[in-house]
């Protein structure tokens, strides 16, 4: 068991490409911490340099009170799940998890213990004997957990384990890993791209862009308090709608609070915090909307909207969306007609603004 | 695959059994010719049915040679031409696959330099270096040795370049997965590329035994002793051009004998053989 501590991590490749520009993080013993970004934002970068499979140009990895920057992945007391799990293709799925035991020197009979103990928990038993090629994508996977658990390590590191399942089975393995993880109470990396795995598993969710830590936190506090426009958009699905304000709609909009500052901003709305009502929110939001398009998933549906930004006097949109139009969820399948004007308020504590840069966001 | 009717078929089976009675009749009158007594042929009256002598030539093939050219019987030149073939494709493959492994796991200097002079290698064939190749051989004493029959031919690049070419098809993640196991660069290719790279390694394996079977220039020239020859040699000295007659029994059972090895190997080998030129077990 062990902290994992990152401390002002620099990854510079001989090119001079700078993937990882200063990374600061501190995982507590038995966390499972997710590292989450679009591609190329350098967290699996960040992973494999705490594996040791990439070399740490500045700043100090520290697992366990020990720097770790010059130690070999084998002696660095950690195990990790690869995306294509890199079993070894010719060896049984006994011998897959037994061997970096043997290389280690265990004795057979202690190796026995654990694999089977692996096995057990990862129902694995019954295909101790069998090669890789034999199993399905779920099975395999877990012969990577296996592999990664018989270890006993101080951590799990995790590259994106379950992007090659089908959608169903990642919700199975999702749920296991995190049970698993729960139950062995060992320290954990995980790194993944797609939001929802992020918020599901994470204690800590590290939200990443361009190399840097854009946000650490709860993932409840990151989704509520998103600290910067890309985080705002990128945890939540649908993304947040952003929407810049000039300098006297900030001042008028947050009359009365400390983000009044007459600066201009942005303002940013989940789509979940919309409700369609003709009422108006006194300091709220209203806003008139021309139906687009409309998504039914069941529970749920999405309304796509244009907005008529004169009336509002609020300009057109920067986001994800075309110039006007934003997404309003409302809850059931009951939906207005395309084509139908309707009006979706949100009441002002779910407001959020950010500087106009969109790096900073402005606490009431 | 498209399935022709009727007359198409015949035609197309027809066609096969003429190319492979092109290929075979040869094959069988060299069998049958080796039953055959001598002056049966030497009359030009062989019959295309196998003759009663069978044992008695074989025998004198393997054991005690011809009477006149070659002095050598055909056992020793077949020894020969085995661990020289054996030789060749074990060295290669061994050399090969170290080198190709150097080539793309390792960075150390001048590696890409390393690898195109390899590759350049495969221009220069024996036949073009044949004479600075007999010198540095002869230089070393390696005349009339198994050392001198198969080092010079060791020495080539097609199999370094496909091992190299397989090894970059093995994901990173199996090496990075071994070194977090614990496995060392040694650990790595002896545990997981050697055993990834059993069905190439037998693919090529008959490749470079047959090529090494068949040399012909290369022994010729660098053997002169008769109980260094090899088989194909060996053949040629037995059809004499002087006044001597050919003991073509005698000569058509060595060729039936030499062709024995290399069809073994190709049947033994053949599920491996297929398997490393068309899947991967990946």
């Amino acid at each position: 068991m062990a902290n994992v501590t990152l401390r002002n991590v620099h990854k510079t490749y001989p090119g001079g490409f700078e993937a990882i520009k200063g990374v600061d993080v501190d995982v507590g013993d038995g966390q499972f911490c997710v590292l989450v970004g679009p591609s190329g934002c350098g967290k699996s970068t960040l992973l494999r340099m705490v594996a040791g499979l990439e070399t740490v140009t500045g700043g100090e990895i520290d697992i366990g009170g020990r720097v770790v920057n010059q130690i070999e992945p084998a002696d660095r007391d950690i195990a990790m799940v690869f995306q294509n799990y890199a079993l070894y293709p010719h060896m049984s799925v006994y011998n897959n998890m037994a061997y970096g035991l043997r290389n280690r020197g265990m004795a057979e009979t202690e190796i026995k213990t654990r694999v089977e103990e692996a096995a057990r928990i990862l129902e694995l038993a019954p295909m101790l004997e069998r090669k890789p090629r034999q199993l399905s994508g779920g099975q395999r996977q877990r012969v990577a957990m296996g592999r990664a658990i018989v270890r006993q390590p101080k951590v799990f590191l995790f590259d994106e384990p379950l992007s090659n399942l089908d959608a169903k089975l990642r919700i199975a393995m999702r749920v296991e890993i995190r049970k698993l993880q729960r139950r062995l109470q060992t320290t954990s990396i995980y790194v993944t791209h797609d939001q929802l795995e992020a918020m599901t598993l994470a204690d800590i969710l590290v939200v990443m862009n361009g190399g840097r830590v854009e946000q650490i936190g709860n993932p409840l506090e990151i989704y509520q308090k998103p600290a910067t426009t890309f985080v705002a958009s990128f945890i939540g699905a649908p993304p947040m709608n952003l929407m810049p304000l000039r300098p006297d709609e900030t001042k008028s909009r947050f009359a009365g609070d400390s983000r009044a500052n007459g600066k201009a901003g942005i303002l940013g709305i989940r789509p979940e915090d919309f409700v369609i009502s003709h009422e108006t929110i006194a300091g709220g939001v209203a806003l008139d909307l021309t139906v687009e398009a409309i998504e039914r998933v069941g529970a749920e549906t999405f309304i796509y909207g244009a907005r008529q930004h004169e009336e509002q006097g609020i300009a057109a949109n920067p986001g994800d969306l075309p110039p006007g139009e934003l997404i309003v969820r409302i809850p059931g399948a009951i939906a207005p007609a395309i084509g139908e004007r309707i009006r979706a308020i949100a009441p002002r504590e779910k407001l959020h603004l950010f500087s106009a840069d969109g790096r900073t966001r402005l606490e009431a | 695959m498209v399935e022709h009717e009727g007359i198409q078929r015949y035609l197309a089976h027809a066609i096969l059994w003429i190319g492979i009675s092109v290929v075979a009749f040869p094959v069988y009158l060299a069998i049958v010719a080796s039953t055959q007594d001598n002056a049966v042929i030497a009359n030009g009256q062989m019959s295309l049915l196998p003759g009663g002598h069978f044992l008695q030539t074989y025998y004198q093939t393997i054991f005690v040679g011809t009477s006149g050219s070659t002095r050598e019987p055909v056992g020793n030149m077949m020894l020969n031409s085995l661990v020289m073939a054996l030789m060749i494709a074990v060295g290669k493959i061994a050399i090969s696959i170290i080198s190709a492994y150097a080539i793309v796991y390792f960075r150390f200097p001048f590696r890409m330099a390393m690898f195109w002079i390899i590759f350049i290698t495969l221009m220069l064939p024996v036949e073009v270096r044949i004479y600075p190749t007999y010198k540095i051989v002869a230089d070393l004493h390696l005349l009339d040795s198994y050392a001198g029959l198969s080092l010079p031919l060791i020495a080539s690049a097609t199999a370094t370049l496909l091992f190299r070419q397989f090894f970059m098809t093995v994901p990173d993640e199996l090496l990075e997965a071994s070194r977090i196991d614990g496995a060392g660069p040694f650990r790595f290719f002896w545990d997981t590329l050697l055993p990834l790279s059993r069905t190439n390694m037998a693919a090529l394996f008959v490749i470079l035994f047959i090529l090494g079977w068949n040399q012909y220039l290369w022994p010729l020239l660098i053997t002169t002793r008769d109980d260094m020859q090899t088989i194909q040699i060996g053949i040629r000295k037995m059809i004499t051009t002087t006044d001597a007659l050919t003991e073509w029994p005698v000569v058509m059972a060595t060729a039936v004998l030499a062709m024995l090895p290399p069809v073994f190997v190709v049947i033994a080998m053949q599920k491996l053989f297929v398997r490393g030129l068309v899947e991967t077990e990946k």
